[in-house]
């Protein structure tokens, strides 16, 4: 899975310059700038409603954001508004993977056929092919043997690494996850944390948009704090015991000493 | 009141015979209509692609904005000014299934529309293109929740296939009208022709109703 091999001289995987987007006449995103090493876990906090999902999503085009550019795996995919063409646009997709807070699998398929079906349909492998690798990525994601049920039969969190195993199974170069775990009763995010600590120890490069503090302690290179923009980033270590701007402590404050 | 049914049971073979046409009709207008209805369904998803959309529109709204009698007759007796000469099964299963196809393609619109948008963008996000998700992933998911109203529709389509009696279409109610024509006995042969038209709707719920069935076995136990 170790991605790094076609940059030997660290390339980054992602870069983000001088982004803005806006809905309508509100600016949601403003002057972001970011680079995502091989092998980088970065991870992004701040408060409800600071253009997180939003940032992640333009990193694949749901969104498209009207300034600045996003440049993955060397490939500009948007400069100032302008696309990359439909056709590379999909052919890139395939090389990002998503994971939805609301999981959004596929309900009509059963689980083996939700992880089969884009290496199945997408990267044109044979059906006895895709679905090997489907059973490979599901038990690595601990699910073998949930691989005939349908997803409406699953718990959060087993739904939730199933998801992450389809996104796998197109073997991406970078991982976006938007609030994995903020759906799942509480004592179903340790499974799903879990599974991403191994992705990251891997080697995969991730953006991960979380509120879990323990995650990002543990797994992040580095951490980014947003309010319509990067206010602040930094080492983890550095952010959580000393962050330099008042927004971010107060921040902190609130998700660490809740009510 | 003496009611004689003699004249029914004299002309049952042609009775049988309409009600076939009548199946045949609707059937094949139906399927003219599921056709239609995708297309125009899919084509009245983005208002913003005001071409494809705007076709689409007025088509749904001529056809569910005028009678069907008159849409018939149109096909029937108005192409033929353009040297247009249909045969009269022809101009049956078209309007039929154009006026029909207008109801369908908001069924077909609603039920698209009716699928979570995390759906799409799941697909998109993994690569797949707009095309490629909705065939894949979008329209296996709404055809489900297609089959009951569209099963309404086919039951309305029964009922309003007497119509193409009047192009001189041999149907169930054209077959009863001729033996009326002969017997006089209105009441009988059309409480006949009603109790005939009664049956092919129960069946073809019960088709429906068997269809769901299977289709929820499938899998979708959302
Ligand atoms: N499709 C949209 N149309 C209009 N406004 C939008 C749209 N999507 C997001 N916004 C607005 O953009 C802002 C940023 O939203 P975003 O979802 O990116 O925030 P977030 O940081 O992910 O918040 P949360 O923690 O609640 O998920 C919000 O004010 C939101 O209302
Ligand atoms: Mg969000």
């Amino acid at each position: 899975m170790s991605a790094p091999e076609m940059t030997p001289n660290a390339k980054p995987i992602l870069e983000i310059c001088d982004l803005g987007k806006s809905f309508g006449s509100v600016r949601v995103l403003h002057d972001i700038s970011l680079k995502v090493m091989p092998s980088q876990v970065v991870v992004i906090i701040g408060p409800s409603g600071s253009g997180k999902s939003t940032l992640l999503r333009c990193c694949n085009c749901l969104e498209i954001p009207q300034q600045g550019s996003i440049t993955i795996c060397d490939k500009d995919i948007v400069t100032d508004g302008v696309v990359l063409p439909e056709k590379e646009l999909n052919a890139l997709r395939m090389h990002v993977g998503m994971v939805f807070q609301s999981f959004n699998l596929f309900p009509h398929l059963t689980v083996l056929d939700n992880v089969a079906v884009g290496p199945r349909r997408l990267r044109g492998m044979k059906k006895a092919d895709a679905e090997d690798l489907a059973r490979a990525q599901l038990a690595k994601v601990g699910l073998a043997e949930r691989a005939d049920a349908y997803p409406a039969q699953l718990s959060g969190g087993q739904k939730q690494r199933v998801a992450i195993a389809r996104a796998l199974a197109m073997e991406p170069r970078v991982m976006l996850f938007d609030e994995p775990t903020s759906a799942l009763d509480p004592e179903l995010v340790g499974e799903v944390l879990q599974v991403m600590k191994a992705l990251a120890s891997e080697g995969m490069t991730m953006i991960v948009v979380t509120h879990e503090m323990g995650f990002a302690r543990d797994v992040a290179d580095e951490v980014l704090v947003m309010d319509g923009t990067v206010i602040e980033h930094g080492k983890p270590e550095e952010i959580f015991s000393n962050p330099q701007h008042p927004r971010t402590q107060s921040f902190l404050q609130s998700i660490l000493s809740p009510g | 009141m003496n009611l004689d049914f003699t004249p029914v049971w004299q002309g049952m073979s042609g009775l049988l015979h309409g009600a076939v046409v009548t199946v045949e009709v609707t059937v094949a207008a139906l399927a003219l209509s599921c056709c239609v209805g995708l297309l125009v369904g899919i084509a009245r998803l983005d208002p913003k692609k005001r071409i494809v959309y705007g076709i689409a529109s007025t088509y749904v709204l001529f056809f569910r904005g005028t009678p069907l009698l008159v849409q018939l007759f149109l096909l029937f007796f108005g192409l033929p000014q353009f040297n247009i000469m249909l045969p009269a099964f022809t101009c049956g299963m078209i309007g039929l299934g154009l006026y029909s196809g207008s109801y369908v393609s908001e069924i077909v619109r609603g039920a698209i529309q009716s699928i979570d948008n995390g759906q799409m963008e799941a697909a998109r996000s993994m690569g797949m293109s707009y095309g490629q998700a909705m065939r894949i992933i979008i329209l296996p998911q709404a055809v489900l929740r297609m089959v009951p109203p569209l099963g309404n529709e086919f039951i309305a389509l029964i009922k309003n296939s007497a119509l193409v009696s009047l192009l001189t279409i041999s149907d169930l109610m054209h077959e009863g009208q001729k033996i009326i024509a002969i017997s006089y006995r209105s009441l009988e042969v059309y409480l006949a022709v009603a109790l005939i038209y009664l049956v092919l709707t129960t069946i073809a719920s019960q088709i429906l109703r068997l269809i769901e069935k299977r289709l929820r076995v499938g899998g979708m136990v959302q």
